[in-house]
């Protein structure tokens, strides 16, 4: 188990000017969706994000964490997503 | 088996199949619902591809994911790369990305 703030401090913490959104999937804080935007994905292939995104936690999954789903988006990929959901 | 003879096991599987899945389960019978969904993308596309079931030895789990550098499973690889887990299989199949990346690889075998 798992605290969803810890988890956002944790990435708060990588990613300086991170958007960070944890959410505990199923209630028994070992399932987590997290999202984070940051300028530090500009120019990565996905997988590449993904491991940046993980690293941080590489004792925690598979132990604490059972699954830790991953959504990466730059500032500007962010920004339209965003609008997108407006329309 | 040793730890060398699995890693061998694995640059084969990745080598000799475009598409090389390890999964929890089999297609057929997937015990995780993120092994299932990437099953699903690649019956959806209607590729080939092979998988193989971590979940028969502990041993080669742990070595996979020690070689990939990946914590997860199901782990996709094409063409010899490992292009992620089921998050980014989804996410690249909605983009049409993986969809081109499946073409490359069937053109090239032919």
């Amino acid at each position: 188990m798992k605290e969803p703030h810890e988890i956002e401090k944790k990435l708060k913490e990588t990613f300086s000017d991170a958007h960070v959104e944890v959410e505990d999937l199923t209630g028994t804080k070992d399932h987590f969706q997290v999202t984070v935007v940051s300028k530090a994905f500009e120019g990565k292939k996905l997988i590449e994000q993904h491991r940046m995104v993980y690293e941080p936690f590489e004792e925690e999954i598979g132990g604490p964490i059972h699954a830790f789903s991953i959504k990466t988006y730059t500032p500007e990929k962010w920004e339209k997503k965003e609008s997108n959901t407006l329309l | 088996m040793a730890k060398e003879e699995v890693i061998e096991q694995i640059e084969n599987d990745v080598q000799n199949n475009s598409i090389m899945v390890y999964m929890k389960g089999t297609p057929d019978f997937p015990m995780c619902g993120f092994s299932n969904r990437v099953v699903q993308v690649f019956r959806q596309l209607g590729v080939p591809f092979e998988a193989k079931n971590v979940l028969e030895d502990p041993d080669f789990r742990f070595i996979l994911q020690e070689y990939s550098n990946w914590p997860t499973i199901p782990q996709v690889f094409i063409n010899g790369e490992l292009i992620g887990g089921s998050d980014i299989t989804m996410e690249m199949y909605q983009s049409g990305e993986l969809q081109d990346l499946v073409k490359e690889s069937t053109t090239n075998q032919e």
